[in-house]
């Protein structure tokens, strides 16, 4: 931040002078005060600046990111904020993965009905090759609790989310 | 007499009042919850939180808000909006997969249906030449793989 350039949109907001090796300035133009607004609401300034000041500069941008996503989330919802979205998410995934293991087992149905070399089943009434998809699928192994969303239980994705990919792809969710 | 300080009150070392809008969220034996919030949201900005909430809603918000602090600690990048873009992804996912799997249940639907209704010798052979009688030869499950 040169002398003749407009103050940070955080220190516009916290009046004070932005200096040349501001840590907010790269990350709140001037041109967007509402964003460092709602993440000193939720967050506050100090915590924010401690926050990237522990960060490597090539991971800050993204840190912000995460925080303005976050604040966003705790204004629209403030009981829930993004734990309300993970659950949801949760919630529709795991609807999607009994859906996908139902159309799984009926493949498999059709593909036992439309078997050529069944020879314990052909001496059998037809009826009997007949299957059900969902009674296929009860009576394998397939027994995840689906549908649960309750708060507590994404508390197992804070053990899972390894899986960090490149941020850059990330970019359209933060919105 | 023993503490019967709350652990925001403990971590700050000061007297819990009884009306201690902190106590009731964060017990005195469980100090590193408290500490946790605090170091991503701070004291003060827990304290406003809760007291625009209505008091039945703030034993979830805490939860949330400690939760969501968790998650930061553990990931200082990405946080808790990581595991929503994680989330989303899984769900594109599942949602591509199933629609594969729609297809071809659609697929061989459409293949039974064919079976099913040759009346000719005429038909038959057409049906066996073009290869649709092979049913559910691994050749077709490749289209969809």
């Amino acid at each position: 931040m040169g002398s003749g350039s407009s103050p940070c949109a955080s220190c516009k907001l916290l009046r004070r002078r932005c200096a040349k090796d501001c840590v907010f300035a790269p990350y709140f133009p001037p041109d967007d005060p509402h964003k460092f607004a709602i993440v000193h609401k939720v967050f506050g300034a100090s915590n924010v600046s401690k926050m990237l000041q522990e960060l490597p500069v090539h991971q800050r941008g993204d840190a912000v990111s995460s925080l303005v996503y976050e604040a966003n989330a705790r204004m629209r919802d403030p009981v829930y904020g993004c734990v309300g979205a993970i659950s949801y998410l949760q919630n529709q995934v795991s609807q999607l993965q009994m859906q996908l293991a139902v159309a799984q087992a009926e493949i498999l149905c059709i593909q036992m009905q439309h078997e050529p070399e069944l020879p314990a089943i052909t001496n059998h009434h037809p009826s009997m090759i007949d299957c059900d998809a969902k009674s296929l699928l009860l009576s394998g192994s397939n027994t995840n609790d689906f549908g649960e969303q309750i708060m507590p239980q994404f508390l197992s994705y804070t053990s899972n989310n390894n899986i960090m990919q490149d941020p850059l792809k990330r970019e359209c969710h933060w919105t | 007499m023993t503490s019967t300080r709350c652990a925001a009150c403990k971590y700050f070392r000061r007297r819990c009042r009884p009306d201690c809008i902190f106590a009731p969220y964060f017990p005195a034996d469980n100090p590193q919850r408290f500490a946790c919030v605090h170091k991503i949201y701070g004291a003060s900005n827990i304290g406003k939180m809760l007291e625009e909430l209505p008091v039945e809603l703030r034993v979830d918000a805490m939860e949330s808000l400690y939760y969501e602090a968790k998650c930061r600690i553990q990931d200082p990048v990405y946080g808790c909006a990581g595991i929503v873009s994680l989330l989303h992804q899984e769900l594109h996912s599942a949602q591509s997969q199933l629609a594969k799997v729609q297809a071809e249940i659609a697929f061989l639907d459409a293949t039974n249906v064919a079976l099913a209704k040759p009346t000719s010798s005429a038909d038959a052979s057409l049906v066996q030449e073009n290869g649709i009688d092979q049913g559910l030869d691994d050749q077709f499950n490749m289209w969809f793989y």
